[in-house]
């Protein structure tokens, strides 16, 4: 109950003292440092519109610099940089990157996040096209898409104990709980697999989660596009006596390829970032380790800041072409 | 597509089937864990929650009552009863289709048949689980005998595991603790960026300023920054400035990372809004304040809301911003997602303790989720460069 009074008074700081800031700097502005009266009053009106923007501004680039420009270049700082027990740095050059290029087990999370990049954004990508394009044609499409969509709400760690159940293996001579095993056993596997421990393919089992959740997203990017489509283009390829599958893969396909990318790129950020279903079903062992959770182990569990920097901005790295194809967007679409 | 002849019925049913399917497949892990998260312990453990739907067939070990109730009548000592009653069960539960007196052939006799027990006593088990036991000589023991049945239960769901893990008091599995530190942490996260968010966005759309561009481009770059540069740093912070790991430190940091999303949304959003709607007012009189206080704010709403449902599911989802900046040490301050990573560890196999943990903290926002879809769909179609 004591945290749930804090929360009540956090909010009511918080947003008492944004309320307050915005109300009062802004009257400050109006009322004394620029009036907009007296023999000034044009210049006066003027300047406090120069003004404005940046205290409307001021709170939110504070919070963007602090907690998010600032440790891009905090971390690059520490991965070049050795903590020193009891205090202080020292400089250490490129170390914490050579120390980290000499560890098997970060080539090993390279791997996997390679895989993981071509995998699940395919995946996801190919199967929230192929249910948008379906659905949007049936007339209980909606349901449909909104079961489709429902793992989004769910938190990666419920989706590994989802999967889990369903990964889950009994000794032979009792009945299997976890579906995969029990169909396996069915057409005639020999013995329950712990699937999460086969090295390599376990990936994959891991991958099937992030998919079963981006599919959703997908979907719905997805059939927002293929509905924005001119008619007449399908009509007219319907007209020349295209196929359902030539009017799919040659005239819509086409046509949203710019939705898709978008969706591939903001999948293939997401699964840069993916952490908790690896650290809820395996925490990396079995060769399934990836870059957020070799990050994680060495910050907070080999307590090596470095080396744990030094990953970080290698995820950073690989986000970056993404970052200024964003930007370049961004910026052209202002224009 | 649906108007060339003689291609439409039988592709409408392959559409039909196909994406029935799809849904099937999507639905089945969560319907899973749903009905497991209903089952009792033994019943998850001895068989696929599929199972859970159809009648099962089990083998029960059951006993007479003991021989304390028995009745002399004649030259004979009686016991009857049922044995699902004295087990503690419905009697009209199961259907008994063999039954035995041995473990080692439980299925010796049909119902209906009498078997000899010893000394000249018999016993009798019928469909329902009636029984009746006669013998010359008076039955001793503290126990009833012992029968083993193969009897067909129809499907079992309980409300146990909620009960045990939610309303038992115990609070074992720290659930309830976990599920009120989440609300803590989740309501202030989502309300305070929102604010902050919304006036930088109205200057951003509104208002003329050098540098706008630049700082619209820079909110789309920090839009993609993996959170993961910012925990040694930010920590590092916290504890300087005496902030530490707690509420405060993670509610800043959701609202940090948040406000790039809420930002760009929000921009987007309020510079579709009419320009004529704003310019009138500007002409009449109003500040730039009052002009976002009355006109941009209710205009606004649905990517206030589109903002405050993503901002939800993320804080209420997740699990490395609160293991960085929140749990410490006595992990008085834990959230859902924490405590079933922890439960996965410490009981790995009690999935009914899993099932049920994971539907306690996957409720809230599927509720919002099916709640406001309308508002979660239309930021994620005016969002999607994140």
């Amino acid at each position: 109950m004591n945290s749930a009074l804090q929360a009540l008074i956090t909010i009511l700081v918080g947003l008492g003292g944004c309320i307050s800031y915005f109300y009062l700097s802004n009257l400050l502005l109006d009322k004394v440092i620029c009036r907009p009266t007296g023999p000034n009053a044009g210049r006066n009106i003027n300047r406090a519109n120069l003004i404005r923007p940046w205290l409307f501004l001021f709170p939110a680039i504070f919070a963007l610099s602090i907690y998010l420009a600032y440790p891009v270049f905090e971390t690059l700082r520490l991965s070049l940089t050795n903590r020193v027990p009891g205090g202080g740095y020292t400089w250490a050059g490129l170390s914490n990157y050579q120390q980290m290029f000499n560890e098997p087990k970060f080539w090993e999370a390279m791997r996997n996040n390679m895989l993981w990049l071509i995998v699940v954004p395919a995946a996801s990508t190919a199967f929230g096209l192929l249910a948008a394009q379906l659905t949007d044609r049936i007339r209980w499409g909606g349901i449909a898409k909104s079961l489709i969509f429902m793992p989004m709400a769910i938190s990666f760690v419920g989706a590994a104990v989802i999967w889990k159940l369903i990964y889950d293996a009994r000794p032979i001579d009792q009945d299997q709980i976890g579906v995969l095993n029990a169909i396996y056993i069915y057409f005639g596997g020999d013995q329950p697999q712990t699937w999460l421990t086969v090295p390599f393919w376990n990936n994959f089992f891991l991958m099937m989660v992030l998919v079963w959740i981006q599919t959703g997203f997908a979907m719905v990017i997805l059939s927002a596009a293929l509905r924005g489509i001119p008619e007449e283009t399908i009509e007219a390829a319907i007209v020349d006596g295209a196929n359902p599958f030539q009017i799919f893969f040659k005239i819509k396909v086409p046509q949203i390829m710019t939705t898709i990318l978008v969706v591939w790129t903001t999948i293939t950020i997401i699964v840069l970032k993916v952490f908790d279903i690896v650290y809820a079903m395996t925490n990396g062992q079995w060769e399934t380790q990836v870059l957020a959770n070799y990050m994680f182990d060495k910050l907070f569990r080999a307590n090596d800041w470095g080396v744990g920097s030094a990953s970080a901005m290698i995820i950073m790295l690989l986000v970056s072409p993404i970052l200024i194809w964003n930007v370049r967007n961004a910026r052209k679409e202002m224009r | 597509m649906d108007n060339i002849a003689g291609t439409k019925s039988s592709l409408t049913w392959v559409v039909h089937i196909s994406v029935a399917l799809l849904v099937a497949l999507w639905l089945f892990p969560t319907v899973g864990l749903f009905i497991s998260s209903f089952r009792t312990a033994d019943q998850i453990a001895t068989n696929g929650w599929w199972n859970a739907l159809f009648p099962s067939e089990q083998n029960l070990t059951l006993r007479t009552d003991a021989p304390d109730t028995q009745v002399q009548q004649g030259t004979q000592y009686v016991i009857d009863g049922n044995l699902f009653v004295t087990d503690g069960r419905p009697a009209d539960e199961a259907t008994i289709s063999a039954w035995g007196t041995s473990s080692r052939d439980i299925g010796a006799y049909k119902p209906g048949d009498v078997a000899e027990i010893d000394d000249g006593a018999t016993l009798t088990v019928d469909k329902t689980g009636n029984y009746h036991m006669e013998g010359p000589a008076a039955f001793t023991g503290s126990r009833g005998e012992r029968v083993f049945v193969v009897a067909t239960t129809p499907p079992e769901l309980t409300f146990e595991n909620y009960k045990n893990l939610l309303f038992s008091g115990r609070n074992t599995d720290g659930m309830v603790k976990a599920f009120f530190n989440t609300m803590t942490v989740t309501i202030p996260a989502t309300v305070i960026p929102i604010l902050i968010a919304a006036f930088a966005a109205y200057a951003l759309a509104w208002m003329d300023f050098k540098g706008r561009a630049l700082l619209i481009a820079l909110v789309v770059g920090l839009l993609v920054v993996p959170l993961q540069l910012a925990l040694i740093p930010l920590l590092k912070l916290h504890l300087a400035i005496g902030i530490g790991k707690g509420y405060l430190g993670v509610w800043l940091a959701h609202t940090g990372f948040g406000l790039p999303m809420a930002i760009y949304l929000l921009r987007n959003y309020m510079a579709g809004l009419p320009r004529d709607i704003i310019e009138n007012a500007r002409v009449d009189g109003a500040t730039e304040f009052q002009i976002f206080l009355k006109i941009i704010l209710p205009l606004s709403f649905p990517a206030l809301a589109s903002f405050a449902i993503f901002q939800f599911l993320w804080t209420w989802n997740d699990l490395l911003v609160a293991k960085v900046f929140l749990i410490d040490a006595t992990g008085q301050t834990t959230v859902m997602t924490a405590q079933i990573v922890d439960l996965l560890g410490t009981r790995g196999g009690n999935w009914e303790i899993l099932a049920t943990a994971a539907f306690v903290s996957i409720a809230v926002p599927l509720f919002v989720f099916f709640a406001m879809q309308k508002y979660l769909v239309r930021g994620l179609l005016a969002g999607s460069v994140k």
